[in-house]
Formats: structure tokens, sequence, C-alpha cells
């Protein structure tokens, strides 16, 4: 799309006109992504073209961010360690994210 | 290790904000509690801290100045807090950066806000699918766009405002996709043109929308969504003024993105799990907490205000939230009977006004029967737990009783969203069968309001530790 006002990372996700936080790496499934702080998990990662944060319960089937404010549970990871709502967690340098799916 | 104040308003939107502000003005020691990092709810959400400058300057000036405000008061402010239960007395329970907190009021002021409905259709539950209020979360607070190329579909004010946030981010438009009739937004031109401001804005974006050349659909409804590859087949078909689906053209869209939305919800939390009456108003939301003209629940020392206490917006949430504020003062014995009248006599007549066009909003909102009528045995209901449709209407077939019932027999609403998401289409559903929606009920409040890592709730225990009392002698 059009020119960024950053190097990177690009995607049309981003809105051009907005200026974000500083670069920061994050790990989704084994997978490295930047993003800029200040971001949520949830953004930074649709912006990388991930979508599907997790598997439902019962039928298995994908699912991810829906109300984009902390109620629906859909966008739940596990950051660090810890279930999280992705949609309500700021991204920081070195995090280490893994599907939402129960076992 | 509890502290009283006189109040704690839970929910820094403009209710809860305007409510701890006039509060603060009449003497009241002040507690406001929010899980977001800032004040302004969802309808003036700031952008993150560590976003740029440029990127603050462009946060709603309602919004710069409500913060401003606060930031000026003596309200003493614990943003990043979960409340996760409020117990009579009253104690109020959250979770923040550095852990589990307790505090004490005197009173209790309700500022949840709202939740959105989406219509279950099949597909609704995909990656990609997100709600319209969502949407704009994602573009005012974290410059995103949904997808590259998006439709818009559902009902109400937020249709054109997401999809005219769009635009402006540079995202490309599929179409936008309208319950309602453009005879149905005409009929409210009245009230609607009480707030030229807003009217014009809403004008000034379907121009911009057309001049954009983006299909404009009014009186259709999503039949389904699919998923090929990254991307979503869209079918659109047309409705009648109940929201069913009638016969004629459907149309199908190969889109990146799908943002819908059926109108807000009351967040009740508070009051459904103190056993606070509610009452059903279709056009105020679904079940809200009854009250007074005042904005006392039927428990001493419990006020609700703003879209928590039934939608009307957030004009008229700012002014309610100063009513709500001036009913505590009143009833902790800290204004007198003439003061309190002579205080709430303008607002009440700038709520009015207020509340005209929040009306004509919440019309455009309201749910549709007919389309959760229609809604096939196979799509899934309540999203956490995959429940369907048929598998509800079966329970209640078998003999469910309300809604709770229903859940007790399918785990419908039992999942983490606690029905927030389904609760009032599953009242539906459960009415569709024949109960009227007073006697389907509403899902019973339960803590946690949120689901919530136990171990940041208390201290790590050694079992070892733990004093047993010794067994019961055989």
């Amino acid at each position: 799309m059009s020119e960024s006002q950053s190097s990177s990372p690009q995607s049309f996700h981003r809105a051009t006109d907005v200026e974000r936080g500083g670069l920061v790496r994050i790990v989704f499934d084994g997978r490295t992504i930047e993003a800029y702080a200040g971001e949520s998990v949830a953004a930074a990662l649709l912006a990388a073209g991930i979508r599907t944060l997790r598997a439902s319960p019962r039928a298995d089937a994908p699912r991810g961010a829906f109300c984009w404010m902390g109620i629906c549970q859909e966008c739940v990871i596990v950051a660090d360690g810890v279930r999280r709502p992705a949609c309500r967690l700021e991204v920081r340098d070195g995090m280490v994210i893994t599907p939402g799916t129960v076992p | 290790m509890t502290d009283e104040t006189d109040l704690i308003v839970v929910g820094g939107g403009p209710a809860g904000v305007e409510a701890a502000l006039a509060a603060s003005e009449r003497g009241l020691s002040v507690r406001l509690v929010d899980e977001a990092p800032q004040a302004g709810g969802q309808v003036y959400r700031a952008p993150p801290r560590a976003f740029g400058a440029k990127s603050q300057q462009k946060a709603d000036r309602l919004g710069v100045a409500l913060r401003d405000r606060l930031c000026a008061s003596t309200v003493q402010t614990h943003f990043d807090h979960i409340v996760w239960s409020v117990s009579p007395g009253y104690r109020i329970d959250a979770l923040g950066p550095n852990g589990a907190v307790s505090w004490r009021a005197r009173a209790v002021i309700a500022a949840t806000g709202a939740q959105e409905r989406v219509v279950p259709f099949p597909g609704w539950t995909l990656p990609g699918v997100t709600g319209l209020a969502g949407a704009t979360i994602m573009l005012k607070s974290q410059g995103m766009l949904p997808g590259g190329l998006t439709l818009v579909a559902g009902q109400g004010p937020l249709l054109l405002a997401v999809a005219m946030g769009i635009l402006k981010a540079g995202g490309k438009l599929a179409a936008v996709v309208d319950l309602a009739s453009q005879a149905e937004w005409l009929a409210d031109w009245p009230a609607i043109a009480s707030r030229p401001d807003l009217a014009w804005r809403g004008l000034s974006w379907q121009m911009a929308l057309r001049r954009a050349g983006v299909p404009m659909l009014y009186r259709h409804a999503i039949r389904e969504a699919e998923a090929k590859g990254d991307q979503l087949l869209v079918t659109l078909g047309p409705v009648d003024a109940g929201g069913a689906p009638i016969a004629g053209p459907e149309r199908e869209f190969l889109v990146d993105a799908v943002t819908v939305g059926n109108g807000l919800t009351a967040a009740t939390d508070i009051t459904r799990l103190l056993r606070a009456g509610h009452r059903f108003e279709a056009l105020r939301g679904g079940w809200v907490p009854e009250r007074d003209e005042d904005f006392r629940t039927t428990l001493s020392g419990l006020y609700v205000a703003g879209d928590g206490a039934g939608i009307a917006g957030a004009a008229a949430a700012a002014i309610d939230g100063r009513l709500a504020a001036l009913a505590v003062a009143h009833d902790l014995g800290r204004l007198s009977d003439e003061t309190y009248q002579r205080l709430t006599m303008p607002l009440r007549r700038k709520a009015r006004k207020a509340k005209r066009f929040g009306t004509a909003m919440a019309k455009l909102m309201a749910l549709r029967p007919a389309q959760v009528a229609a809604i096939a045995a196979g799509t899934i209901v309540c999203r956490c737990e995959d429940v369907t449709r048929g598998e509800i209407c079966a329970a209640v077939r078998e003999g469910a009783r309300g809604v709770n019932q229903v859940k007790a027999w399918t785990r419908c609403g039992m999942g983490p969203c606690q029905g927030r998401i389904c609760g009032d289409i599953i009242g539906q559903l459960v009415t569709g069968t024949g109960n009227a929606r007073v006697e389907a009920g509403y899902f019973t409040g339960r803590t946690p309001f949120r689901p919530l890592p136990l171990d940041e709730l208390a201290p790590p225990i050694a079992y070892g530790d733990l004093q047993l009392p010794p067994p019961a002698p055989l």
C-alpha cells in the first residue's frame, strides 16, 4: 500500500497516519513478529496476518478476536505462561505467546 | 486492609467520570475503577500511551477534556483494574497490575456501559468476523484496519461510523449492509436533527460513502459467511421490516474481513450479581436494572448510570452520571432536599433533550425478533461452548423453563463470556417458543465477572501450611 512512516513491519492493516511506539518483537507459536509498543497483542497479530488465536473447546473450530473489548474471551492466548485476552494485553518486547486452545 | 470511601464508581466512561466528578465536587470521597489504562470508556477510548504525540492529538476532544478534568479532580482513580466482584455492604474486589485489592464504600454507582449484540449467522464465529464496536476500537485506538476489503453489516449508527473509519484509514469497503430501510432513518429524522452536529456528521459520512462508490444495501442482512482460504465468502439477502429473510436476489462478496453488529445491550453484571430488580425494555437494550428517576436501583446504596442503566448514548450518559452522583450525595445526607432539587432541575431538562437523540438511535439498534426466529438450527449461538440454536430449542421443547434452565441443560452462556455475547439472543430464542421475554428471564449474575488467573488473586499456597481440622472418629 502507500508508504509507511516507518521502515518495518509493513502491513496493510496499519493505518499510515498513526504515530506508533517503538519497535518490539514478540513470538507467536514459534514465529517472530515485529510490532509497535502500545499495540495490543490481538492487533499486532492481525497486522502480521494472524487471526486464528485458538480453537473452540467443543467443535475445535478456529477462533479469533471478536469483541475487541475484553468481553467475549474469544481472543484468549497464553502470554508468558498466563491466559489473557489478546485484545486487552499490550505487546512487550520478548513476549512469548501460544494459542489459547485448552488441551 | 480495606479503606472506606463514600462512593465507588465502577466504569470510567462518560457516565462514570461525570458521576465521580460531580460527587467529588459535593465533597464526597470517591474512587473510580476501570479496566482500561485510561478514562473514556469505549466511546472516548484513548490511544495507547506508547503511541506518539501525533496520535494523541487525534483523540476525540470530548475524551481528552474528560480525562483532563478527572486528572484535576480529587477523585482517586484506579485504572487497569478489573472489578471481579461486588458484595453487599459495599465491598469491591478488583485485580490490578499489583495484584488483588479490595475497597469498601457506602455507595456504589455501576456505570459499566454496554456490550455489543450480534445476531448469529452461519460463519459468524470465523476469524475475520468481528463486532462493529470492536472495529471502532481497532480503528480509533489501534489505528488498525480489520482487513483490506471489508464488509460492514448490521444496524444502527455504528454502521456508518465504522464504514467511514475504514475509508479514512485507507481501507476498502465491499458494501455497507443495513437491516433498516432508508425510510426508517428518515422517520426518526426530527429526533436525529435535535443534535444538528451529529445529524450533519451522519449525512456527510453517507455522502462520502456514496462518492467513494460503496454499495449501500438497505433491508439486507448476512445469510452466511464461509472461509475461502484467508478470505470470507459472504452471502447477503433481503429481509423484511422484522428482520426475517425474504425471497429476493442474493448477492455474494469475497472479502478479507466482516464487521457486524446488531445494537448494544446494557452491561448489568453488578446489579444482576447483587440480585437487584431488572425490567425488560427492548428499546433500551433488553434487560436493564430497575431504577427510579434518580438512578437508585432497588437496593439501598446501589445506583446505575449511563448505557449500563439502559442504552441512551454518550451525551445522555454524562448527564445521568451527574444525576446519579447528586442522588448519592443527597442520600448520604450531604445535600439538603432544597439544594438537591435546585441542582438536579437543569440537569433533568438537559437529560430529556439528550435522550431524544439517544432514543432514536436505540430504536435503530433494537433487536428484530424475526431475525432471531430465522436463525438456522445448526448455527452456533453460544460461541464459548459451541451450542447451536437447535440444541437450545430442543432443551426448551423438553421442558427447560427460562434461560437459566436452558443454560444448565445445554451449557449455553456458561463459558468464559458468561452469556454477555449471547444472552439477549438466547432470551429471545426461549421466548420465541412460547414464553414471554419476561418469563424467559436473564442469566443470573455470578462472580468473577471476568476469567482471572487464580494465582494472581491469592498468594501461592503450600498445602503443608493449611490448617485442617482433625478427621471425625470412625
